[in-house]
């Protein structure tokens, strides 16, 4: 790609080209639905295909932001549009374009009305949520990372399920009340720094006194969105209720969010503060781990079972990423990466089932292993893949992770590894209770294998479940780099504070 | 004597007169006309306000300068939009007169001198201006009990605080020898004493703009006239007026009173602080949506006096930013109000709204930017409004009314959510009828002004940066 071609923008932009053309359509409301479906799945493929050309792109040997843009948006106040990827975030822009169509494809049949509104939603969520993991200035970041509350508040509340209405405000709510704390953090930055321009933020020190004030306003926006324990109760409620394509978006995407907010601004900017408190975050990851590894033991609702099992992968994600060591940061955002497309999948397997016969609850199934082969296969896949089967996606980043708390503290990976014994538990639990059994109740003897778009749906994330287990380098090559210098300038930082108090 | 300077405020003065002799005269219905014609000399004024040279007239009496020009635009923008917001409302409830826009234009009249005031007598005669027609138009659906009760309450607690004002006049006239701004100023300034008679006068001043501004603790009157007055008189208040007296109020905080700021400042800090809290906490529990609207009014108001409160540049840009920016939300959001009936009946329950986004998708679509936007959530235009007054607050130094504000934008989400969960997550068998062609109009264009601002901000807050460099110099 030629430099100069606002690629970034583009990216994030055409979504809402999609979302205008269905708004202007007119007409019956059949052939207005059948339009938006279409439309949104052509913008959506359209998006993901020029996202590639980051994956080609790339330069993966420099830790610099690639396809930057700048343009004035508010000079007067050291504000910038300024767009660009780094090894960090590449992958993420990738995962949120990938999994788009996926999830409008997802909602092809189970969503039955205002399919129209439906679509649009989905959109522009698609343009916050590429906007934030490219934005390069603090402002437009939080626009963008809060922007993304708007439609998932209405997908959540008009398409969800019977308790949505609580859903959706708790979602809402319990968010806003988080990044509010963040909008202040990040003003104080705005006028101490002069500028809101992130590469520029990084070569400006924040004064020692601050630093734990900023780390804590930070961390109420990210623990919340992560979800850390003890604020993640949000979470089960809203996957919940949410629609199939909700749920995946939710724990693909919105997710890593808070874990990537970490990465760019908690660890560089306030180092001291990151050191000081690692031991807390510690700790809250550990519990989050064994406690909702626990609680998912006793679930008997598929979605909620999966919710949970999401809160103690992020707590593998914010433990990897506060041992500061290359393994650790690497192995949480493989972790990110990997739980976005396994977890994505886990809940469209359960989205598969309950379109069928509208029930989440386990209790309801049995035995479906007679009647719906091919699921059992790809669900079994995923359940593996979740558990951290070696040769699978989520392996690859939990072992890094533990190895990299292992040189920290051994309790620490020691209480990360029993997330793994608890998972392989709970999720073979869900798995025998579903698939395998007794095939008794008369509805579940009818029920229909796969359909031909439901292998569509699942073909891509079997592919990059195999591929990210088997041969990881190929997606940890591209952050490396940037682990890499993040790392170097979190010690540089430190060691100037060591030296100058000698 | 350089008259020319107050063309726009004669103009309107004259051109009011002319209509009312035009309209009274027919025997037939000259409301429409009459309507008509206010809104051409709203904007016929706002085009001298544009054209309008610096400088003070009538002794001094009047002052003309880009913050007058800023404010006085909102104003008549903001007139003219509620009037046309008015016309149908106004035919279809049988309430069709034309001195309505009339005296919506006297009033109009009245903010503009309030704003271009450079003299306590000024000031007061430009209040009494705008309060007497607001006294009228509050009763003005006179069949009404309800609105009747709004108009006495109105005239009654307005009066009180219109007598505080002049109280406080004739305290600081009495102690400063002045009122014109420039000599209290000269009077105030650094390095002479200031008696404490003057500071009691202050505050009187303050009690009465703030009550203009429905700020706590003098917003009392606000949820019962917003309740009982008819939906677009309504909407006049909760835009014009609010605007001229937050003005009215950064003119002389920030010109004769200045070097008070140690005297006003905490004054102002608890009054910004209680308005955000009252605003959102009183509004949770409200049915009706006026109700409710008033009460976020309130909780706006806060909002934009916490950037005079903090006392710096940054933070009266902030104001007028915010001003700005509520302008249009509020009109966008009585735009949908006004149009919400039920064959034929207007209704203003919270819950009338509900299946909205289902019968009337691109109403519904509009309100739904309005209440995010009055929320604050990015990327539309409400969330900068915050930004602009958090940033001031930070920068000097108040970070527990920061706290405050970003926490009672929580707080206010839940209601303003409320209402999107009515329109979007509930069903109605009763639907409401569709808007106006003219209402939806107004709808539209404040909503993608809402959408849009993040693309343009620069202009709004280069007019502001100007208008503040002129009152600061």
């Amino acid at each position: 790609m030629n430099p100069g071609f606002p690629l970034l923008s583009l990216l994030t932009f055409l979504p809402l080209v999609g979302a205008a053309i269905i708004l202007s359509v007119r007409g019956e409301e059949k052939v207005v639905a059948q339009n938006a479906r279409w439309t949104a799945l052509w913008t959506s493929i359209i998006v993901f295909l020029l996202s590639l050309a980051l994956w080609f792109g790339f330069d993966k040997s420099s830790a610099e932001f690639q396809f930057t843009e700048e343009v004035d948006w508010l000079p007067d106040f050291g504000i910038g549009y300024h767009m660009g990827v780094d090894g960090i975030s590449v992958l993420f822009v990738l995962l949120s374009t990938a999994l788009t169509p996926l999830c409008i494809l997802a909602s092809w049949e189970s969503i039955g009305t205002r399919v129209r509104e439906y679509m649009i939603s989905f959109l522009v969520l698609e343009t916050m949520m590429v906007g934030m993991f490219c934005a390069l200035d603090l402002v437009l970041f939080y626009v963008f990372f809060e922007g993304v509350l708007i439609p998932m508040f209405l997908i959540i509340g008009v398409w969800g399920g019977p308790r949505r209405v609580y859903a959706a405000m708790k979602f809402f709510l319990y968010t806003l009340a988080g990044s509010v704390l963040m909008l202040l953090a990040i003003l104080w930055l705005w006028y101490n720094a002069g500028t809101t321009d992130i590469p520029e933020l990084f070569a400006y020190e924040v004064p020692r006194a601050v630093q734990g004030l900023l780390f804590f306003a930070f961390l109420a926006s990210f623990a919340v969105k992560v979800p850390m324990w003890p604020v993640h109760t949000w979470l089960p409620d809203a996957h919940v209720e949410a629609p199939t394509a909700g749920s995946v978006i939710l724990a693909g995407v919105l997710l890593k969010m808070g874990a990537y907010g970490f990465l760019r601004f908690s660890v560089p900017l306030l180092p001291f503060a990151s050191a000081e408190y690692a031991p807390l975050i510690f700790a809250l990851s550990v519990v989050a781990v064994v406690y909702t590894s626990l609680v998912a033991l006793a679930q008997q609702d598929m979605k909620k079972l999966i919710a949970y099992s999401s809160v103690a992968h992020m707590g593998i994600v914010t433990l990897g990423i506060f041992t500061f060591t290359p393994q650790g940061l690497s192995g949480a955002i493989f972790t990110m990466l990997a739980h976005g497309v396994v977890s994505g999948a886990l809940f469209l397997c359960v989205g598969v089932v309950y379109d069928r016969v509208h029930s989440r609850e386990i209790a309801r199934y049995g035995g479906v292993a007679k009647v719906m082969p091919g699921y059992a296969v790809l669900f079994m896949l995923f359940t593996m893949a979740s558990i951290g089967l070696p040769g699978t996606a989520n392996f690859v980043g939990e072992f890094l992770v533990i190895i990299a708390a292992w040189k920290v503290n051994p309790w620490v990976a020691a209480g990360g590894a029993s997330g793994m014994i608890l998972g392989a538990c709970y999720m073979l639990y869900l798995y025998r209770r579903v698939v395998f059994g007794k095939l008794e109740k008369p509805d579940l003897k009818v029920l229909a294998d796969l359909s031909a778009r439901e292998y569509v749906v699942f073909a891509p994330l079997v592919v990059l479940t195999i591929w990210m287990g088997i041969y990881p380098s190929s997606f940890l090559s591209f952050f490396e780099a940037s682990v890499a210098a993040l790392l170097a300038r979190h010690e540089a930082a430190l060691n100037v504070a060591k030296l100058a108090g000698m | 004597m350089n008259w020319t300077l107050a063309l726009p405020e004669i103009l309107l003065a004259v051109s009011g007169l002319v209509i009312l002799l035009a309209c009274v005269i027919p025997k037939q219905d000259t409301s429409y006309g009459g309507s008509m014609a206010v809104i051409g000399s709203l904007l016929g004024a706002a085009v001298l306000v544009m054209m309008q040279d610096e400088g003070t007239a009538f002794s001094g009496q009047y002052i003309a300068d880009p913050f007058g020009r800023f404010m006085k635009l909102l104003c008549l923008a903001g007139a003219a939009a509620t009037l046309l917001l008015a016309i149908d409302f106004n035919e279809r409830e049988k309430l069709a007169r034309f001195e309505f826009p009339l005296l919506a234009l006297f009033a109009t009249t009245g903010m503009m001198v309030m704003i271009s005031a450079n003299d306590l007598m000024a000031v007061y005669i430009g209040l009494e201006l705008l309060s007497l027609p607001l006294y009228v138009i509050a009763a003005f659906n006179r069949d009404s009990g309800r609105s009747a009760e709004a108009g006495l309450k109105y005239f009654v607690l307005g009066a009180l605080a219109s007598g505080l004002l002049l109280y406080g006049t004739t305290l600081v006239y009495g102690f400063a020898g002045s009122t014109n701004f420039d000599k209290l100023a000269e009077a105030f300034g650094p390095g002479q004493s200031v008696s404490a008679g003057v500071v009691v006068g202050l505050v009187f001043v303050i009690a009465g703009m703030a009550f203009k501004a429905s700020a706590v603790p003098f917003h009392m009157w606000t949820p019962d006239v917003y309740e009982g007055a008819p939906t677009p008189v309504t909407a006049f208040f909760a835009a014009a007026p609010k605007v001229a007296a937050i003005a009215l109020l950064v003119r002389v905080l920030t010109g004769p009173f200045a070097d008070l700021s140690d005297q006003w400042q905490q004054v102002l800090l608890l009054i910004s602080a209680a308005s955000m809290l009252l605003g959102s906490f009183a509004a949770i529990g409200q049915r009706n949506i006026k109700r409710l609207m008033a009460y976020s009014s309130i909780g706006h108001v806060g909002y934009a006096l916490m950037g005079l409160a903090v006392d710096t540049d940054v933070g009266v840009r902030g104001v007028l930013v915010y001003m700005a920016i509520y302008l249009v939300m509020n009109i966008g959001t009585f735009a949908v109000l006004v149009s919400m009936r039920r064959q034929g009946k207007s209704v203003e329950l919270i819950d009338d709204l509900a299946g909205l986004g289902k019968t009337h998708p691109g109403t519904a679509m509009w309100m739904a930017v309005f209440m995010f936007s009055m929320a604050g959530v990015p990327p539309l235009a409400g969330f900068f409004g915050k930004l602009y007054v958090f940033l001031a607050a930070m920068q000097a130094g108040y970070l527990w009314l920061a706290l405050i504000g970003v926490g009672t934008s929580v707080i206010g989400g839940y209601y303003y959510l409320r209402i999107i969960k009515v329109m979007y997550f509930d069903s109605t068998e009763q639907p409401l009828d569709a808007a106006t062609p003219g209402v939806g109009l107004v709808m539209a264009g404040s909503g993608l002004f809402n959408v849009l601002f993040i693309l343009w901000p620069a202009p709004l807050i280069g007019a502001a940066q100007l208008a503040v460099a002129a009152l600061v110099g």
